[in-house]
């Protein structure tokens, strides 16, 4: 069999199906809903620093615009839900071509560059100036639309491309020809790769899947605001759980979600600074003892890991 | 508006001091301290403990926190960063890995000092000055009142951080440029591949840096209470953002350069908060984003990919 099919056949399809048929025996919805939008999150982070090589430091500007475009349409051109997600993808991508002049940028230096428009992002929509079309820092609420059970099946729906899309990219010349560019731009170049366009379309495609993922979460819980939808955890946790189960792979960042928010949540958050701090040293062990993640612990014994 | 100006100066080399740090440290080891804005709130509770515990004060928190974080400058180098260069992309880990320090350094001073926001009585400030004065040439004692400066009163603790500053910035140019060690930095700066290659200790010189970037960083700290009004343990990740927004705006590895930055962002931000104040809050963030764009190799050196 294909490589390809027996990735989608081995690993997306369990997990559409285990995370279509969980609500029917697991009570806790919002949790598994979590559990979703984290998994795009972390495929679509693996899908730009797994691949590329740059680290979205601001990856949840995406996810709050795509919030706000899925609000805004909703309460000012009172469109159906599933539009406004689209729309809501739509700009996210809008604000990835905006954001395209950081791909200039290197290393660090685009980690910082991302991580300053997603606060000026966040500035920009909950400045009390435009209250008239984001309601600024007061928050939206959009409970006209509210339909938590269809949004869970949307946000399935969209970790199922997202997870399609890295199927593509582990088993395609494009996502070959992205990891020559992450290695080195140069040679790559001298291959025939044209760099710039891979790397556009790469940021575009994850910007495009946040923006999905934060349109549906915005039809999921219907009240937000601002802090909410920019926070910064979204982010870090984005970026952490991919890096924890190894990116450049389709496994890594399920595996690193499953584990590690379950964690987040068995530890639960009576205490959230003690969480913090556990959090904090987990990621200094992760940096310093197991650079390139949990699969690493499977490469190094030479088995190969989809 | 002058009054905006001189206030822009008075921020502005404060700022400096914040960013200086950092810029050293980035400079030396091309290493992204993201804990940076916390060590600045610790040294913020230096300040606060040295009121609370003493009731004297706050300048005499300066030197100590200046000691205490240059010594766990020093200590976190060794246990951090020579496992951390080994690695297949230390300057993409070190965001990581430093997020992870600023979340445990959070985390342990909520569990410690709560979350509520901490101040000082801004009068504390400079006793020890008006005290000097009273005894050496009578007059009445008590709390430093407003400076002025071009016909407007500035509140004394702003033009004392700023003394601080000036004094501080000097303090770094002369390491750099007129001791021995300072020479061996600015040679691991410009090519740290080379400098190892010369016989340099890198690894000594690097840990200087460090210390030196993490002490500069606390005792900036110290007048953060009464440059900003509060503290909160949860101040840290917004002082970063801004102060890699001063260090962009100067240029790397070089002292003046962020002076210059830091008084160029005090401008700015003391300009647009007076005409219009509700975008004040974006301004770090787009200053960063436009410099980094326009400007990315000379103020920063190799930050344009060659393909």
């Amino acid at each position: 069999m294909h490589n390809a099919s027996k990735h989608l056949l081995f690993i997306l399809a369990p997990l559409v199906v285990v995370f279509a048929l969980l609500p029917g025996v697991y009570q806790n919805h919002l949790l598994l809903f979590n559990f979703v939008i984290f998994l795009i999150l972390a495929q679509g982070v693996n899908i730009i620093y797994g691949f590329t090589g740059y680290l979205p430091f601001g990856y949840v500007g995406f996810f709050g615009a795509g919030a706000y475009g899925f609000a805004i349409m909703v309460m000012h051109l009172h469109t159906p839900a599933p539009l406004a997600v689209l729309v809501g993808g739509v700009v996210a991508v809008a604000l990835g071509l905006l954001l395209t002049p950081l791909l200039r940028l290197s290393g660090a230096y685009f980690a910082i560059a991302n991580l300053a428009a997603s606060l000026a992002v966040l500035h920009f929509v909950a400045n009390p100036a435009l209250e008239g079309i984001t309601k600024g820092p007061y928050g939206v609420s959009l409970t006209g639309t509210f339909n938590p059970s269809h949004a869970y099946y949307a946000a399935v729906v969209v970790m199922a491309l997202t997870v399609g899309a890295v199927v593509y990219l582990k088993n395609s010349p494009f996502g070959l020809a992205l990891q020559a560019v992450r290695e080195d731009a140069v040679s790559a170049s001298m291959a025939g790769v044209n760099i710039v366009k891979m790397r556009v379309i790469a940021w575009l495609a994850s910007a495009l899947v946040a923006g999905l993922a934060g349109g549906i979460y915005a039809w999921y819980v219907s009240v937000f605001y601002p802090d909410n939808v920019f926070s910064g955890e979204f982010s870090i946790f984005a970026i952490v759980f991919a890096l924890f189960g190894g990116v450049a792979t389709i496994t890594g960042p399920i595996v690193g979600v499953l584990i590690l928010y379950g964690i987040y949540n068995l530890i639960g958050f009576t205490t959230p600074q003690y969480f913090q701090l556990i959090y904090g040293l987990l990621i200094m062990g992760l940096v310093l003892f197991l650079p390139a993640g949990l699969v690493s612990l499977a490469t190094r014994r030479g088995w190969h890991v989809p | 508006m002058t009054y905006a100006l001189v206030a822009g100066v008075l921020f502005g080399l404060y700022f400096s001091l914040v960013g200086i740090g950092l810029n050293l440290v980035f400079g030396v080891m091309r290493i992204v301290n993201l804990a940076h804005g916390d060590i600045l709130m610790l040294g913020a509770f230096i300040a606060l403990g040295v009121v609370g515990l003493a009731g004297i004060d706050p300048l005499f928190a300066v030197p100590l926190a200046f000691v205490v974080f240059v010594l766990v400058g020093v200590l976190l180098y060794w246990v951090l960063v020579p496992r951390l260069q080994g690695s297949a992309n230390p300057e993409m880990l070190s965001i990581i890995l430093f997020f992870g320090l600023s979340q445990v350094i959070e985390a342990v001073t909520t569990i410690f000092a709560g979350t509520s926001e901490r101040s000082i009585q801004s009068r504390l400030l400079g006793t020890v000055f008006t005290t000097i004065k009273v005894k050496w040439f009578g007059g009445k004692a008590g709390g430093a009142g407003p400076i002025q400066i071009f016909g407007q009163g500035f509140p004394a603790p702003w033009v004392i951080a700023a003394i601080t500053s000036l004094i501080a910035i000097a303090l770094v140019y002369l390491y750099l440029y007129h001791t021995r060690l300072g020479t061996l930095t600015r040679a691991v700066m410009s090519r740290r591949d080379e400098a190892l290659a010369t016989g340099i200790d890198v690894d000594r010189v690097s840990a200087a840096a460090f210390g030196i970037g993490l002490g500069i960083a606390a005792v900036a700290g110290v007048f953060a209470p009464f440059m900003f009004g509060s503290v909160t343990p949860a101040f840290g990740a917004d002082a970063t953002v801004t102060s890699f927004a001063i260090v962009v705006l100067g240029s790397l590895g070089n002292p003046l350069g962020t002076a210059l930055g830091g008084v160029v962002y005090g401008l700015c931000y003391m300009l647009v908060q007076t005409y219009l104040s509700s975008w004040a809050d974006l301004l770090p963030y787009v200053l960063l984003i436009v410099i980094l764009l326009l400007r990315p190799s000379g103020l920063l050196g190799r930050r344009v990919r060659v393909a």
